[in-house]
């Protein structure tokens, strides 16, 4: 299996979560199964609705008040953060585990300067009590560390003073200052313009290369995720579809969807031929049984309509959820 | 694609804002041409003046100053200035169809109104059958004509704004980032749409748009922008071939691709530093040279011209001054 070299540090195992809604229950998350290796950066990629914010919310328990988790397992360092009590999730929250969001304007507190909101958060997340001569260092320290420019004026902006580019920064120094093993990224990037995307990218894997931080990337965007992970997982309706490294997994997709996804989308070497993948995502209030992308599936047979493939080990360290690679 | 006549010439032209701080420079000299029945491009990052130049082809501010001709006619006025017929041949597809779309109407209601407004139908019989024809011509089934924006995916909600763009039998349509709101699948079913009625009626296209593969894909021609300058112009197989300008090539070494193949052609002497600056105080000089990894001293104080490379391929740069480039 691909990156079993490493030693999980988490491993998300048959997650299903619900989402109750006037209609009725929307089948979202059908047993997701994904393992981070420590210091190891995975990418989690899908359409929009696949499940993959839910997923990365389901780790740290922040999901919405009508979602359940049904079922599963998210084993961290030996506990299992869906049954962990509060008590303990907070601590796992305050210096372990941080997020990033899509954007950072929601993420910071408009109506305070930089300077109080990261300062708010190395107090939280420090094991003692600081000084705070230390504080102050740890702060700037971070803010050198993310490329800021002119750490001064910015420890002293609002956030609507700082462009969309230094606002991601201030929210990934942020990040750093609780993050100690994992850091989940939700489309960090996918507000900012293309050079800015590549430098916070560049920046977020050396940083987290230093200091050896596992990482899951959430994005639609097949291009970033290769940019900056080791491994990626494909996702379609809730089920992990296919996973392999991040380099090959595009160059030669096994999956249907992850096929139809890279043909999909635009190539600089040209000749496209847009045509999207037919058919749109199922509705989660009745999922379509057996494995949930057959309704879009060119090859669906019999047995796709019925019976939900397992993952399967190709050659290669690539593993697929589906039947065309079962041997009989 | 050469001896085309120019639908629309853009001359000289600057759009200015003035502001209490000081004067936005948006769009500061620009010229170009789009041919009839091509896909033009504008590409660059926030703040490079792509859009402005796209508002003030569709009169939603004059420019400043410079002239900018539709078949001939000028019309560097606001849109209420115009002539009717000038109206109702440019459109526009907005980049986010769930703000562009009005959500208290019904479908039928947003795709009738440019029918209405341009006098183009006799009765609320005929609004129905044009809508169902317009709404079957972007691929969606006509009843649901009778459904509200918030009823529809972001593919079918732009399909719905580009029905809406095609109610007035426009000749020239603007196309502001139409599908950076959607993921890959609906836009490919929306840039496959946009190709198809290009061909089937003959339209002319300016698409404004940031991602260069959508660029190299559907487009003809391509200005790319920094800082309201056009830094490099010309076809699109040439300068996605040989990219000159440091930006264009920084803007390349950015893009997020999937395939090996495409790595290949990403330029490696160029990696993607600093943020575009303030419009209010651009740069002396070249208005890259701040970010720019081949700087020369004359580039902080003399402004380059934009003089053509290649034929037909030009870019406003100081490395390339004496001898003509070669491929």
């Amino acid at each position: 299996m691909a990156g079993e070299k490493k030693e999980a540090l988490l491993e998300i195992r048959d997650l299903k979560v619900n989402y109750k809604v006037y209609k009725g229950t929307l089948k979202v998350l059908n047993g997701v199964e994904l393992r981070v290796g420590k210091g190891e950066r995975i990418g989690l990629v899908g359409e929009s609705g696949s499940g993959k914010t839910t997923t990365l919310k389901s780790i740290l328990r922040i999901l919405p008040y009508n979602a359940s988790i049904e079922d599963g397992r998210i084993l961290y360092k030996g506990i299992d953060l869906l049954r962990a009590d509060e008590r303990v999730l907070n601590e796992v929250r305050r210096r372990e585990i941080a997020m990033i969001f899509q954007d950072p304007m929601a993420a910071l507190n408009p109506v305070f300067k930089v300077r109080d909101q990261l300062y708010d958060i190395i107090k939280e997340s420090a094991r003692g009590k600081l000084a705070k001569e230390e504080i102050e260092e740890i702060a700037y320290r971070l803010l050198k560390e993310v490329r800021l420019p002119d750490v001064e004026r910015v420890m002293d902006s609002y956030p609507f003073q700082l462009s969309g580019g230094m606002r991601q920064r201030v929210v990934i120094a942020m990040a750093l200052a609780s993050a100690r093993e994992l850091l989940l990224a939700d489309e960090p990037t996918t507000n900012l313009d293309v050079t800015i995307q590549d430098q916070i990218l560049r920046l977020l894997a050396d940083l987290t290369m230093k200091r050896n931080l596992s990482v899951i990337l959430v994005s639609h965007a097949l291009g970033m995720v290769r940019k900056m992970t080791d491994r990626t997982y494909v996702m379609y309706a809730g089920d992990i579809v296919e996973e392999g490294d991040s380099g090959e997994i595009f160059e030669n997709p096994l999956h249907p969807y992850t096929q139809l996804l890279v043909e999909t989308a635009p190539k600089l070497t040209g000749n496209w031929n847009p045509r999207g993948v037919p058919g749109r995502i199922p509705d989660y209030l009745n999922p379509p049984p057996g494995c949930r992308f057959h309704t879009r599936c060119p090859f669906a047979e019999q047995i796709c309509r019925e019976k939900k493939p397992p993952m399967i080990a190709v050659e290669g360290g690539k593993r697929v959820r589906c039947w065309l690679y079962y041997k009989r | 694609m050469a001896g085309r006549d120019p639908i629309l010439r853009v001359e000289r032209v600057k759009k200015y804002f003035k502001l209490s701080v000081g004067t936005v420079r948006a769009v500061d000299d620009v010229s170009f041409d789009v041919r009839e029945g091509e896909t033009f491009a504008l590409v660059g990052e926030s703040g490079s003046g792509k859009t402005t130049t796209g508002y003030m082809i569709m009169g939603i501010y004059a420019p400043t100053s410079g002239r900018i001709l539709y078949k001939g006619t000028d019309i560097s006025v606001p849109a209420h200035k115009r002539p009717a017929w000038v109206k109702r041949e440019i459109q526009i597809v907005f980049q986010d169809p769930g703000t562009s779309l009005n959500p208290a109407k019904y479908v039928k209601d947003i795709v009738a109104l440019p029918l209405v407004v341009n006098r183009l139908v006799e009765d609320s019989r005929e609004i129905e059958e044009r809508v169902a024809r317009l709404l079957e011509a972007v691929e969606l089934p006509p009843d649901i004509m009778y459904r509200k924006p918030r009823d529809l995916g972001g593919g079918e909600k732009q399909a719905v704004a580009i029905a809406r763009a095609l109610a007035a039998e426009p000749r020239f349509i603007v196309l502001d980032e139409p599908t950076s709101a959607l993921d890959v699948s609906a836009q490919a079913k929306i840039v496959s749409l946009l190709m198809r009625l290009q061909r089937e009626r003959r339209l002319s296209y300016l698409l404004i748009t940031h991602d260069l593969s959508i660029v190299r894909n559907i487009a003809t021609r391509v200005a790319v922008m920094y800082l309201g300058k056009i830094v490099e112009i010309g076809p699109v197989e040439k300068i996605f071939k040989n990219p000159l300008h440091p930006y264009t090539r920084m803007l390349l070494a950015a893009a997020p691709v999937i395939l090996r193949e495409e790595e290949e052609l990403l330029p490696r002497d160029v990696i993607p530093v600093g943020e575009i600056p303030s419009a209010m105080n651009p740069p002396p000089g070249c208005r890259f040279h701040t970010r720019c990894p081949f700087v020369m001293d004359e580039c902080r104080k003399i402004e380059p011209k934009l003089l053509e490379a290649e034929p037909g391929h030009y870019v406003s740069c100081h490395l390339y001054k004496e001898q003509p480039v070669s491929q």
